[in-house]
């Protein structure tokens, strides 16, 4: 088998862009089976394996992807999944190329090791085995409530039903999976995938409340009196609006807006579905990060004609996944960089016309270390629009906070744990996920319930420490 | 799950369904809506909660049926379920012993001042109502409203019953008459609030409204709601549904709900067709 850089990396096989701008399916085919085997074969199998501490969790890389050499799948099911419960999902969806593949040692003189893809093979060739009813345990009479039903939440959940737990998760919305059903498009990761999941978490014996916003139907204080444990697992829904004049007109959306509407209420099959969705002929979606691409790429499906991203810092400061600028740019998206919307104009009725943008140039570094962007005096110019997508980072709602008032909060409003095993400040009460860390990522939120979950066996064999200790580093939040 | 419980007929388009939904129940209060979806393809429709049962474990609501959802409501029965129901959402309303109060509700807007006028008496208040709609086949529980209210004024626009007046007629003569009037809620469609807002500001009544903007999730996930109210952008469904009259931006309201009018006459179409064969067969 040719090992290392002698063979090229696979490419993935896509749909092309043109039948894909106008069609929900996914993008991305995933590889065969020889692909797979082929590329699996490239990895050197390090003994000090650099791909492995890029990973937010760890997955055990090296062993899964030489048991898919071997073709022996099951090993390599389990070595995957020995440290990530989503692996079809993270496949598809981890930014790898600032991870795991960016330290892989083949990186360094020709293309690293396609981590990301293999992990969706094997976990895809899973699901298609049909998922492996799980052995469940002793019950050990003990009762966790677990708040949100994204990856930290269903990561966290599935856990701790394994050690024996009795647990319920709390869901606001009417399906489950957080921002992977009602934020990541279906072009880019089947709500099939995700579904297999939450069936799995079912069949854990995790019971699944929907339509149950705690703050409002239930208080944080009356889920402890019930329940030995409570997961704060909300992540950050709430959207930032950029707070210029016009920023209400008819046609200005979140890009929260506009994804709940495509992804969990189906509009792009609207009238057969209920929910409208609206995007004019042209469209622009300010902010660069995944949920701009998505909203971008959705918005083109939904029928624009001409989609603009527009974003106050250049090229190198884009925060989404490089894959999805590839298909975005591929797909026709227009990105209009160091440009930042001003005003957003509107008709004497209250309907968006426009925008008007300022040109920015870059400076010196700012705390996150990106070059701060500037304006340019003078240099207004205005572009015509039939819709406005905002889409500027969120944080967390604090709707779950109702109430409960020991909880402490940083002051963007995430909530303050000890990230090395996610308690908070109020006691039996965890946290991880995008509410601790603000928009972060999938596999992060996952690693977060898995950390929290592990602390709760801890605490429930033995909780005699005391309840909080300072932690030793607070890990860089992810923004923008 | 959700089961509808009983449903009545207000009027030929006003129904009324009680739901069982013990844990909304549990913890619902005045001036609080719920968010509901008939079938698993279904919209999710805010409805106010027009009354409560902690006992029993019901919601209660009035529905008017306006479009392709509310006419799909409008078919089940009792015993029949509905897809999802969420709630409480939105604050309550602020219950005080203000001392004279007019609530007045238009149209719809009778069901969700119900339960406020019954908790604001409860509170001590001398409460007066006034409810009116377009015509009489529009008006319900003028009974139900006699039992929550120490003065009721009934009229309706056509002249059909009651008094032949819109309802911030009386509201005007109620400020003019010299009575002391300390607060004021009006609920009912939005032109009838920015009127009502109007007619009670030159007095400095404060006056309280509950705003019906277009919403999805309906717990500050969106922004589909969102509202200008004393300059300042607020989500409906989170901050409100509850804001002083006097500050709302009423023409943005208006324009806003106005958004998505094409699509929704798209969906009523293409339902209304849908239902014609089996109109056909009866
Ligand atoms: C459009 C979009 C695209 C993205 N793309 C990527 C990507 O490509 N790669 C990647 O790694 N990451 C991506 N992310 C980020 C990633 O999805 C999140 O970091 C991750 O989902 C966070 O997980 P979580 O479990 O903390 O929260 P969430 O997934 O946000 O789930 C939280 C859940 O809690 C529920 N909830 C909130 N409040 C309450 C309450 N009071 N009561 C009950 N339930 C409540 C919510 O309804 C939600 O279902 C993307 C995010 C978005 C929005
Ligand atoms: C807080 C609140 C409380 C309400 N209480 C009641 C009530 O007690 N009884 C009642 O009959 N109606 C109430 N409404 C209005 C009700 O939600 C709409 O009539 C319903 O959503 C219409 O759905 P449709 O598909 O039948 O009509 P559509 O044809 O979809 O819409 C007709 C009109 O209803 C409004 N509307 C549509 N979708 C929504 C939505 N998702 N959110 C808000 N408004 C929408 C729009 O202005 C639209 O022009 C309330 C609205 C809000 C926001
Ligand atoms: S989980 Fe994500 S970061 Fe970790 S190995 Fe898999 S693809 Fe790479
Ligand atoms: S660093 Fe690259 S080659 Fe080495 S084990 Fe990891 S994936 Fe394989
Ligand atoms: S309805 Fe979505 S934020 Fe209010």
């Amino acid at each position: 088998m040719a090992k290392g850089n002698n063979t090229p990396r696979h490419e993935m096989p896509t749909r092309d862009a043109e039948e894909r701008r106008h069609i929900f399916g996914e993008v991305a085919l995933g590889y065969t089976l020889e692909m797979a085997v082929e590329e699996a074969g490239r990895c050197l199998n390090c003994k000090k394996p650099s791909c492995v501490p890029g990973c937010p969790v760890n997955v055990r890389i090296p062993e899964f992807i030489a048991a898919l050499a071997q073709q022996d799948l099951w090993q390599a099911v389990a070595m995957l999944k020995d440290k990530n419960s989503l692996p079809a999902i993270c496949g598809r969806v981890c930014p790898q190329e600032t991870q795991c593949e960016v330290v892989c040692i083949l990186g360094k003189k020709g293309q690293p090791v396609a981590i990301g893809r293999l992990e969706r093979f094997v976990a895809d060739w899973e699901r298609m085995q049909g998922m492996r009813a799980p052995e469940l345990p002793a019950k050990t009479g003990k009762k966790v409530v677990v708040i949100g039903s994204g990856p930290a939440g269903l990561t966290a959940a599935g856990d701790l039903a394994k050690a024996g737990h009795e647990v319920t998760i709390l869901e606001s919305l009417h399906t489950p999976g957080g921002v992977l059903m009602y934020g990541i498009p279906e072009f880019r990761l089947p709500k099939d995938v995700v579904n297999a999941e939450i069936d799995y978490v079912r069949k854990l014996g995790v019971k699944i409340e929907c339509n149950a916003v705690v703050g409002k139907l239930y208080t944080l204080e009356e889920l402890l009196a019930e329940n030995d444990a409570v997961f704060l697992g909300t992540g950050a829904g709430l959207p930032m609006m950029l707070n210029i004049p016009g920023e209400n007109f008819n046609g200005v959306l979140s890009a929260n807006e506009l994804l709940t509407r495509t992804n969990l209420m189906k509009g792009y099959l609207f009238p057969a579905w209920d929910t409208p969705v609206k995007v004019g002929k042209r469209v622009a979606v300010v902010g660069a990060g995944n949920v701009a691409m998505d909203s971008a790429r959705c918005s083109l499906r939904l029928g624009a004609e001409e989609v603009h991203i527009v974003y106050r810092r250049s090229r190198d400061e884009v925060p989404a996944r490089a894959e999805e600028v590839h298909h975005a740019e591929e797909e026709g998206i227009i990105f209009d960089f160091l440009t930042n919307p001003v005003e957003v104009l509107g008709d004497d009725k209250g309907w968006v016309t426009g925008i008007r943008c300022i040109r920015m140039q870059l400076g010196e570094p700012d705390a996150s270390g990106r070059r701060r962007p500037i304006p340019i005096e003078g240099s207004e110019f205005e572009m015509p629009m039939d819709t406005v997508v905002m889409a500027l980072g969120t944080r967390p709602n604090p709707l779950v906070f109702t109430d409960a008032a020991a909880l402490e909060r940083s002051r963007t409003g995430t909530a303050v744990t000890n990230q090395e095993n996610g308690r908070t400040r109020m006691e039996r009460v965890w946290a991880g996920g995008d509410i601790v860390t603000g928009a972060a990522t999938v596999i992060s939120a996952m690693g977060a319930g898995r950390i929290a979950a592990n602390d709760i066996n801890t605490y429930f064999q033995d909780s005699s420490g005391p309840w909080w200790i300072e932690p030793t580093a607070a890990p860089a939040a992810v923004s923008d | 799950m959700y089961r509808i419980v009983t449903k009545k007929v207000l009027g030929p388009v006003t129904k009324m369904y009680v739901i069982e939904a013990p844990e909304v129940a549990r913890k619902a209060q005045a001036g609080q809506f719920i968010i509901l979806r008939v079938s698993d393809k279904g919209e999710r429709i805010p409805l106010t909660i027009a009354d409560y049962d902690r006992v029993a474990g019901t919601i209660t609501i009035v529905v008017q049926e306006i479009g392709k959802s509310t006419r799909e409501l409008g078919f089940m029965e009792a015993g029949d379920e509905l897809a999802s129901f969420t709630g409480p959402l939105g604050r309550p309303t602020e219950i005080e012993n203000f001392g004279t109060v007019v609530l007045v509700g238009g149209g719809l807007g009778i069901a969700p001042i119900y339960p406020i006028c019954r908790s604001l008496r409860a509170a001590g208040n001398h409460v007066i109502a006034i409810i009116g709609a377009r015509t009489k086949d529009l008006l319900f529980w003028e009974d139900e409203m006699r039992t929550v209210c120490d003065e009721l004024i009934v009229g309706t626009d056509d002249g059909s019953y009651g008094r032949k007046a819109l309802v911030t007629v009386p509201l005007k003569e109620l400020l003019d008459a010299g009575r002391k009037i300390d607060r004021i809620w009006a609920i009912g469609p939005a032109i009838m609030m920015k009127f009502c807002a109007l007619t009670s500001q030159p007095y400095g009544v404060m006056t309280l409204v509950s705003l019906n903007s277009i919403m999805v999730d309906g717990t500050g996930m969106c922004g589909a709601c969102r509202v200008s109210v004393g300059g300042r952008t607020r989500f409906a469904c989170v901050d409100g549904p509850e804001f002083d009259a006097h500050q709302v931006d009423w023409n943005l309201l208006l324009s806003r709900q106005r958004f998505y009018l094409d699509l929704e006459k798209t969906a009523l179409e293409a339902y209304e067709r849908s239902l014609a064969p089996a109109a056909a067969n009866n």
